[in-house]
């Protein structure tokens, strides 16, 4: 949690037991360099450790990958991750914390001008994410579902 | 101005572990004639946790786990879950429904099993709490999940947590003679709420 990864081919990205934490692969197919990182909250309000959050962390790892020889401007995401572990019926959208991870993502990523190719967020799951630099491959594994490849 | 959990005493540390010494010794007594065995739990422990590291405190993160969550609310709000293992599921349907199953096929019956077993457990630990304080607090129906330990953890601990950055766990593993149940509770005070506890029992002067 809170950390990321930069990868080439043949290298493999995984990221472990996601609940509400959201798992962001980002993917220049034809550098085929490979960001992964795994954030927990929406905002950093300026607090240290970029991978932590989606405010610092995601413009962070696109800076990351384009020192290591990624296009900006080719850079693809899939969003993985931001589930609800517990459902509360008196809880309110705020306390969700899961949906404001996958939510926030998204528009840093619009701000970013980084188009989303792939997402498996939300429902009441844990997911582990493996992302595969040769091809570009998520998949996504759960206890409570079938296997997915974004 | 709240009572960082940073920079606790050793003494206001001391007293946080004895009000979970003695909320986990009547919640173990309650589980105990609940089984109709007898159920050990160990010295709580006081621990302040960056949440970057607490989906792997009970083990692998890929590991099934049964989660029971309360919120508590009332003077000194927090959160409370316990995490049972795969194995103390199987045991604990054994024991009390007679039945074998794998904690992959638990249905509905068994989950009401393991809530309400939740249930028993973290009011007689609240109330025990309570009558040492003198606050009034109540626990929330129960939330349920049987998922990957670390996104039961994690997820809990980061909507627990107050600041975003630590979450203070007074955390008791139980178990009983023969290893046959095993399980953590914890108790996860808000920031406020750490400065209420420790009000209560006379502890919170700031050095």
């Amino acid at each position: 949690m809170a950390e990321y990864a930069v990868a080439k081919p043949p290298n493999v990205l995984v990221t472990l037991g996601l609940g509400s934490c959201i798992g962001l692969a980002l993917y220049d197919q034809y550098s085929k360099v490979s960001g992964l990182i795994h954030f927990m909250l929406p905002n950093s309000n300026g607090k240290q450790n970029k991978a932590k959050y989606a405010d610092t962390g995601i413009p962070f790892l696109i800076n990351e990958m384009v020192k290591k020889g990624a296009s900006k401007s080719r850079i693809r995401a899939k969003i993985v991750g931001g589930a609800r572990m517990f459902n509360f019926a008196d809880e309110n959208s705020a306390m969700n914390i899961g949906k404001r991870n996958s939510e926030a993502a998204k528009k840093i990523l619009k701000e970013e001008g980084i188009k989303v190719i792939g997402e498996d967020t939300g429902e009441d799951f844990g997911r582990t994410m493996r992302f595969y630099a040769d091809s570009g491959e998520v998949k996504v594994t759960s206890y409570k579902r079938d296997d997915l490849t974004l | 101005m709240n009572k960082s959990q940073d920079n606790l005493s050793e003494l206001q540390k001391d007293a946080l572990r004895e009000v979970g010494n003695i909320g986990a010794g009547n919640a173990a007594t309650a589980f105990s004639e609940v089984l109709d065995r007898r159920i050990e739990i160990d010295v709580p422990s006081i621990e302040i946790i960056p949440l970057e590291e607490v989906s792997t405190i009970t083990g692998n993160e890929e590991d099934h786990v049964a989660g029971v969550l309360f919120r508590v609310s009332g003077e000194a709000p927090g959160t409370i879950l316990f995490i049972f293992p795969s194995s103390t599921i199987k045991y604990l349907v054994e024991v009390v429904m007679d039945k074998i199953i794998e904690p992959e096929e638990m249905g509905e019956i068994e989950i009401s099993l393991l809530k309400e077993l939740g249930n028993i457990l973290s009011g007689s630990y609240l109330r025990s709490i309570g009558d040492m304080t003198n606050l009034e607090m109540n626990q929330s129906v129960p939330g349920f999940s049987y998922d990957m330990a670390g996104a039961i953890l994690s997820s809990t601990m980061i909507s627990a947590s107050s600041t975003g950055e630590n979450v203070l766990l007074i955390e008791t593993e139980f178990m009983d003679g023969e290893e046959k149940i095993e399980g953590y509770f914890f108790f996860i005070p808000q920031v406020e709420s750490l400065s209420i506890i420790l009000g209560s029992l006379g502890l919170s002067g700031d050095e």
